[in-house]
């Protein structure tokens, strides 16, 4: 064998010097990572100002999405707004309307929890059939971050809610309002008026400073820029709880109020942006798992489009409205597998196969496509997104 | 017990910011406006985007049509097909609407704009005058077309316990691929840029000539806080106007270096009839040209598509010609 020259020489960096600390005093990935970049669809919608791109989830590891590279969805553009300028309105059935300030929040009792965010329209242009070549593009409306903040309850509690209000309609400070209305149930329950994700503020695009965080319910109702939070004794029915956000089935009628996001996987390596390179021999198939309803106990993969299963070994125990990581080291033959993955959470439920959601919803459903994903991957290692028997 | 933390929301805020409108018409201001008034509203100030009948342009919203599709292959949603309440137009229009220049309309607006969509969708006759006390005369045709999420029932209870293992089927074939489709955006997506500038050449050129001297001058003489304060209010141009590298013409045409161009002359737009007889009596976007148009677009241009009202404030005007001249071509 020939000596490799990047051991048997002395190479450039082993020689020389590199940046100092100043360089970059808010550090971005190294120049060799830059394709690992949120994307958009340049076809689903009419302008980038109203439109939604997605997270490179075939090329990250591990749960947490770093903040830069988290899936964006805009109804009117992410704005600009400081601090200083924020103001949030609590009004309604209340005792007491107040108006809360950036440094009002700070002062109040915080947590943290790991929740994951997915659009409701994720993996919802594959109703029809597959179509897009990548898990980015299938499955990448969706992030998973730590938020710092004040339960929503605490601050309802602080205007003393009536208990005859039995919903909460919550609105962004962003030209598009966007407006949802949240049963003061779940308002009590989980929900968070978060200021830091991962540990720094909120970026922008994710509503600076202050946004909703509405466990495992659809990425809509996680108003950004929140503003106003009024406690009312009706929903509002505001245009994102009607005209989008519902699910049409079949024989025409449609489903409102489909908040939960159900239990979901993906396989997000080997997948068409993440093919094998490396021949046959030892294989990490690996990919995300969650469940709006609560924590994924199980993931099973199958190579052979259904088969067969395989449980999947989880890199952590499953943690409530989490992406949970999997992982299944294995062995690769060199022959054509058909991938898929199969989650199931602590309410006992089994992600569906495409066919199963279909029997119940048809294919205009457009949101909450939960269904199990197959990869055709061929010999040469390349992927491939496919729909089987 | 509570911790004393916010102040009182005064009522003159809680009206400011409390808008929504529910289905009972709780929230509707007093005002009222015709099928008639709407249709001129409408061309004005949605036709733009939603074209003059309400149809759609490009992949913009559709507002009217699709009237018994909602079982089809391809359902048709509009206000007029599938929105459940009228309120949530009426409330929609007011607090989000024009794209870009939202939180304008006058309730009279409000009430006319969505008089007119109802009468796109044939579901008022020309006559009609919407009000907030015919407001709850009016029920939409799918109002009784959705039911209350029952997933729990009608899956979950059938998606559940230990799934198959082994010999969950007999055979397994490809039955779609999304090779075929090939709608998949590309990985590097430079190609687009490095393509363009050839196109583009010949005009830029011409332009070259011209404008270099002038803007030279311009560029070196302007007030940077100027330019930053003119960016932020292009943000209400931002929704049809695009510029800087890469930017191409959407709604409205791309502005790099617009200042001292000829009207009418950005490669690929489809301009107004009314703005190209500007530019044929030769009209240049100078810096006075510019503010006259953009402080009462329809007046300075009878006819033109651009659906903006004008900037009224003397300052927003000076700030927007500085920073539209910093952007080069």
């Amino acid at each position: 064998a020939t000596p490799d020259p990047l051991i048997t020489e002395v190479q450039p960096w082993a020689s020389g010097l590199g940046d100092g600390v100043d360089e970059t005093p808010y550090g971005l990935p190294i120049q060799y990572e830059s394709d690992v970049v949120r994307r958009n669809v340049e076809w689903l919608t009419a302008d980038t100002i109203s439109s939604i791109n997605f997270t490179p989830i075939h090329a990250l590891d591990g749960t947490i999405t770093p903040q830069g590279c988290a899936f964006e969805r805009h109804h009117s553009g992410a704005i600009e707004l400081k601090k200083e300028d924020y103001r949030l309105m609590i009004n309604g059935l209340v005792d007491r309307p107040l108006v809360f300030t950036y440094a009002d929040l700070e002062r109040f009792p915080r947590e943290n929890h790991v929740y994951f965010c997915e659009c409701a329209a994720n993996t919802g242009m594959e109703w029809a059939g597959a179509q897009l070549n990548g898990a980015q593009f299938t499955h990448g409306m969706i992030h998973n971050m730590e938020y710092t903040g004040v339960p929503l309850r605490t601050l309802l509690e602080e205007a003393g809610y009536d208990t005859a209000g039995k919903w909460v309609y919550v609105e962004g400070a962003d030209a598009s309002s966007n407006g949802r209305s949240i049963p003061m149930e779940k308002a009590l329950d989980d929900v968070l008026v978060a200021f830091k994700a991962n540990g720094e503020a909120l970026r922008k695009e994710h509503g600076y400073p202050v946004r909703l965080v509405v466990p495992g319910w659809e990425g809509n109702m996680w108003v950004k820029w929140i503003r106003r939070i009024e406690v009312t004794d009706a929903p509002v029915e505001s245009r994102e709880e009607t005209s989008k956000y519902t699910d049409t089935l079949e024989d025409g009628t449609s489903r409102k109020w489909t908040w939960e996001m159900d239990a979901k996987s993906v396989v997000t390596s080997p997948s068409p942006q993440s093919p094998i390179t490396h021949g046959k021999g030892p294989l990490v198939i690996t990919g995300l798992a969650w469940s709006g309803r609560g924590a994924i106990t199980r993931v099973d993969v199958s190579k052979d489009g259904g088969k067969t299963w395989e449980t999947a070994r989880l890199a952590k125990p499953g943690e409530k409205m989490a992406l949970t990581r999997f992982y299944l080291d294995t062995d690769w033959d060199g022959e054509e597998m058909m991938l898929q993955s199969r989650a199931m959470d602590d309410t006992g439920y089994v992600q569906p196969t495409k066919s199963q959601l279909r029997e119940v919803r048809g294919l205009n459903s457009i949101y909450h496509n939960n269904c199990i994903q197959t990869w055709l991957v061929r010999s040469s290692g390349e992927a491939e997104n496919v729909e089987v028997s | 017990e509570t911790f004393g933390l916010g102040r009182a929301a005064l009522p003159e805020e809680i009206a400011a910011w409390d808008k929504d409108v529910s289905p009972d018409g709780t929230g509707l201001p007093v005002g009222s406006g015709d099928v008639l008034t709407g249709e001129e509203v409408f061309a004005e100030q949605c036709a733009v985007c939603h074209g003059d009948f309400a149809e759609g342009v490009g992949n913009w919203p559709k507002l009217a049509g699709g009237a018994g599709t909602l079982a089809d292959d391809d359902p048709l949603k509009t206000v007029g097909s599938y929105w459940p309440y009228l309120s949530t137009t009426w409330d929609y229009v007011n607090r989000s609407m024009p794209f870009g220049n939202a939180q304008t309309l006058e309730p009279d607006e409000v009430y006319a704009i969505v008089a007119y969509i109802l009468y796109s969708n044939d579901l008022v006759d020309d006559e009609f005058v919407l009000s907030n006390e015919t407001f709850e005369d009016v029920v939409l045709p799918n109002h009784d077309g959705f039911i209350v999420d029952d997933r729990i029932e009608t899956e979950h209870s059938k998606w559940v316990g230990e799934p198959c293992m082994e010999n969950c089927k007999e055979d397994v074939k490809v039955t779609m691929r999304a090779m075929v489709l090939d709608v998949t955006p590309d990985e590097g997506g430079d190609d687009i840029t490095s393509a363009e500038p050839e196109a583009v050449k010949e005009t830029e050129v011409v332009e070259e000539a011209k404008v270099e001297e002038v803007a030279a001058e311009e560029v070196a003489a302007l007030d940077p806080e100027l330019v930053a304060a003119g960016e932020k209010v292009f943000k209400k141009c931002k929704a049809c106007h695009q510029v800087g590298e890469g930017a191409k013409n959407k709604t409205g045409p791309i502005l790099n270096g617009i200042v001292g161009k000829a009207a009418g002359s950005v490669e690929g737009f489809k301009y107004s009839k009314a703005l190209i007889a500007k530019a044929d009596e030769g009209l240049v976007w100078t810096d006075e040209a510019l503010a006259e148009f953009l402080a009462k677009p329809k007046s300075y241009i009878k006819g033109t598509k651009m659906s903006f009202a004008g900037l009224r404030k003397e300052k927003d005007l000076v700030a927007i010609t500085a920073y539209l001249t910093s952007i080069g071509n």
